[in-house]
């Protein structure tokens, strides 16, 4: 009598945890569709890459296009900005990864890792700190004082190379996967 | 909801009501009957003033949600159609914007009352961490909403907040691409925005509920911080505090239409007149006035993470104030020196509101108010980790009086009455 | 770096203090000034501006520049707008030219230009913005208006270059501005009441229409909420002597 009283507690136990068990992985399962149809949907991630006709951008100067809804900085350096990039200690820079997609991710942020061709910057225009999108120097107006751009949301100031050099942001401003398909003509993405 | 229930069903139908759903009773017992501390003064109608806040709020968003679009494309536009087109579109638009503005002034006022008056303290810290929930809950709310215009503002004041997220190492940057629905805020972001904005007030609606119900155990604090003791020291809600709460509500709303009628985009930016531009940042970033100590806070770290941990835990910090308070009296009209710090707090949000809404390197009197935010900040988790705690345990507070009849009424009368 | 560092702060110049007949509790538009500023903005600006959100009707509302509703009528009938497609579903004629009718009461301005690429084409890359948002699109609005349109006269400092392609206006931020200098002048209209047309005058009248192109309900909330206040005033010394009544007896 006992045992069966015993054998009977122990499977009512085993369906109870049974049930519940597979009642939470059911509620689980239906919850995940909810949280996901958030994320990107098909459409989103199926942007294409885009080509860009880069020969109007001049020496010192910086023209916007824009990519996956950002803002994409394309920008001719002049030697002299070149120089003052190069000439930066990599490892006294807030973040010393190159943050360039088209290299490794360890990828150290030497000017050299972060352009392809030295005299052609290419940037997400998107603060690494809340998303702003950053001044640029120009000529005239200086940007920030190390030549490069300014945030004026909260202060980040990024170097020649779009390396953030001082402010909130943590990283240097992202390298897009980017390709030449000429001299005057470069695929983003 | 406590205590005996004073009601008598006066017809053959309400006491058949009365035995299927007792609604009336509820509330007779509490709006009507219900004990009230005689001593209330012109803070404590701030309660009445916030659920007429949530009320108008509700009605012109459920009006404006008739007619507004929430696509990337069209909201600028419907939003403008609204103002120009709709019948008094214009009215419903303007009541909502500074709707919004007057709820959250009413909301600091009761909060900085509660925390005057120490109603925070045993038995009510339900009442006010549930005070919190729904404050937590309208900020999310005013975000959402300010993103509908879809103006510059709207737009960057949402990806500045949405790229909050992305601080939380790891897993921050996917949270930023869920909360967007896409690679940056766009169309997806806008429309999720718009049922949620949509849906959070009733929510607030529901915690208000429970913040009500709360407040009706224990009953009202009041300004002495002292316990109801006899019924000499109440008066029924009705029709005492209906007549004073209509009153001063009628005061709230001339303000309110002040604002509405002849100063309509006061609380307004200029740039969320110009439609959102995903290429262009306005040269100044600034959220609504509400929002701005918490966003001098953010400023004034010059770290990404420990910049919104700060901002954070100013809030969470509010939902723990009933456990950081150790003085045994309530109200700062006993508490000399906590007075002091309690209006040196008022200062310093002000302080702290002021150098949010300035631009990032901006100075006063030579002193760049990045420095500035960063002492004010000091102060506000110095007041809540420190001084409340150490004040509560050194201070001497003066001797409290015996009842609130006495002490309204005067000994002679308080002993008649008896 | 070797960039040179600008010695001058650019920051735009307190605007100009002018008067403007809308402002204050119970200011109203002035409609002769509507009336001329339309006529500016007829004649001047729509050569690059829009007025996106503002329709031919909207010229004869109540609280706008007063034209009846024929005059409004035929100020429409002098705007061309894109046609429907015709019988045989041609929305361009032979030469490839977008087919057009005249406009209607119910038609908004159209744009002098057919998209953004256009105007940019058209503005040495520069967009000139639409003016039915500009009074409360910008700090300052009207105030702004005015004061950009009446600050080109003046001379940069010494140290200061103007970009190439671009006009000294110390009252826009950063001193470089898109829109020449040449844009508003003296008599570039003839006002049809007679007012002399100094840059003054139609900048001060430009500036108001503009206003109420932004707030074209204006007039109407000030009246409603001159109301409204009276009637919360009376309704207010109603409570407070109830409140005083039920009280009396508490104290």
């Amino acid at each position: 009598m006992t045992d069966t009283t015993h054998d009977a507690g122990t499977r009512r136990d085993f369906l109870y945890v049974a049930s519940g068990a597979m009642g939470a992985v059911g509620v689980a399962a239906a919850a995940w569709p909810l949280i996901d149809q958030m994320n990107p949907s098909a459409a989103a991630l199926a942007l294409a890459s885009t080509e860009i006709d880069i020969s109007a951008v001049q020496a010192g100067q910086q023209i916007v296009y824009k990519w996956r809804g950002h803002p994409l900085f394309v920008r001719r350096r002049t030697p002299a900005e070149i120089a003052a990039a190069k000439a930066v200690d990599v490892s006294s820079l807030p973040d010393p990864l190159a943050r360039n997609a088209n290299l490794p991710d360890n990828a150290q942020a030497t000017d050299a890792d972060r352009t392809i061709k030295p005299e052609v910057l290419v940037l997400i225009g998107v603060c690494t700190h809340l998303g702003c999108t950053p001044t640029v120097s120009t000529p005239t107006a200086v940007e920030g004082e190390y030549g490069g751009w300014l945030c004026h949301c909260h202060g980040s100031q990024y170097d020649t190379a779009g390396r953030i050099r001082k402010g909130p942001a943590p990283q240097n401003l992202a390298v897009p996967p980017y390709a030449f398909l000429s001299d005057t003509r470069i695929k983003v993405g | 909801m406590s205590g005996h229930s004073t009601y008598t069903p006066k017809s053959g139908f309400e006491k058949w009501i009365d035995q299927r759903l007792p609604l009336p009773r509820l509330m007779h017992d509490t709006m009507q009957t219900f004990p009230t501390p005689r001593n209330l003064n012109i803070w404590y109608t701030f309660g009445g003033i916030l659920t007429f806040c949530l009320a108008v709020q509700i009605v012109t968003g459920i009006v404006l949600a008739m007619h507004y679009v929430a696509n990337a494309d069209l909201a600028f536009e419907s939003v403008e159609r609204i103002m120009r087109d709709v019948n008094y579109g214009w009215l419903m638009r303007f009541v909502h914007s500074n709707g919004a503005s007057m709820f959250f002034l009413a909301v600091y006022i009761h909060m900085f009352r509660g925390l005057y008056y120490g109603s925070y303290k045993a038995p009510r810290e339900l009442i006010w961490i549930l005070g919190v929930l729904i404050y937590l809950l309208m900020m999310a709310t005013a975000f959402f909403g300010y993103v509908l215009p879809w103006g510059q503002m709207s737009f960057w004041g949402a990806t500045v907040i949405t790229n909050l997220f992305s601080a939380i190492p790891y897993v921050g940057p996917h949270i930023a691409t869920w909360l967007w629905g896409d690679f940056a805020v766009g169309d997806a972001t806008l429309n999720r925005f718009f049922s949620l904005h949509y849906l959070l007030p009733f929510i607030i609606a529901a915690v208000v509920g429970l913040h009500i119900w709360a407040l009706h155990v224990p009953g009202n604090n009041n300004p002495l911080g002292i316990d109801v003791k006899s019924p000499q020291d109440t008066l029924p809600f009705h029709p005492y505090y209906t007549v004073k709460d209509a009153f001063y509500l009628c005061l709230f709303v001339i303000v309110f239409a002040g604002f509405v009628f002849y100063a309509p985009n006061f609380f307004g930016n200029p740039d969320n007149y110009v439609q959102a531009n995903p290429l262009v940042t306005p040269p100044d970033i600034v959220p609504e006035w509400y929002l701005l100590p918490f966003y001098a806070m953010l400023r004034s770290i010059p770290n990404k993470l420990m910049g919104v941990i700060v901002m954070g835990g100013a809030i969470v910090t509010l939902f723990l104030i009933p456990w950081l308070d150790t003085s045994r009296v309530r109200s700062c009209r006993f508490r000399p020196l906590m007075k002091q710090f309690f209006w040196a707090l008022v200062v310093d949000c002000i302080i702290l509101g002021y150098c949010g809404a300035q631009s990032v390197d901006a100075a006063a009197f030579g002193i760049p108010l990045v420095w500035v935010a960063r002492l004010a900040s000091v102060y506000y988790y110095a007041f809540f980790w420190l001084i409340m705690p150490i004040v509560g345990l050194i201070e001497t507070p003066k001797k409290l009086p015996a009842s609130i009849a006495q002490s309204v009424l005067g000994d002679s009368a308080a002993a008649a009455a008896e | 770096m070797a960039a040179p560092a600008s010695a001058i702060d650019t920051t735009r110049l307190p605007l100009k203090p002018v008067d403007f007949s809308f402002e204050g509790p119970f200011g109203t538009y002035d409609r002769g000034a509507l009336q001329r500023g339309f006529q500016v903005y007829k004649e001047v600006c729509s050569t690059c501006h829009n007025l996106d959100h503002i329709a031919f009707r909207n010229l004869a509302d109540e609280g706008g520049p007063g034209f009846s509703e024929a005059q409004a009528k035929a100020i429409a009938l002098g705007y061309k707008v894109p046609a429907d497609p015709n019988d045989k579903g041609e929305v361009f004629d032979e030469r490839g030219v977008r087919l057009t009718r005249a406009a209607a009461l119910a038609d908004y301005f159209p744009g002098p230009f057919p998209n953004e690429q256009a105007a940019r084409a058209n503005n040495g890359g520069a967009l000139p913005p639409d003016l039915s948002m500009i009074v409360k699109g910008r700090e300052g609005g009207a105030h702004y208006v005015y004061s950009i349109l009446t600050g080109f006269h003046e001379t940069p400092p010494p140290g200061f270059t103007v970009t190439a392609g671009k006009y000294y206006n110390p009252y826009f931020e950063g001193w470089n501005i898109s829109m020449p200098n040449t844009a508003l002048t003296d008599k570039a209209v003839t006002f049809t009441d007679g007012t002399p047309a100094t840059i003054d005058q139609e900048a001060h009248d430009v500036a108001t229409f503009l206003a109420w192109a932004s707030d074209p309900k204006m007039e109407e909330r000030k009246r409603m909420g001159f109301g409204v206040i009276i009637f919360l005033l009376v309704l207010s010394g109603l409570l407070f002597a109830a409140y005083r009544k039920v009280w009396k007896s508490a104290h």
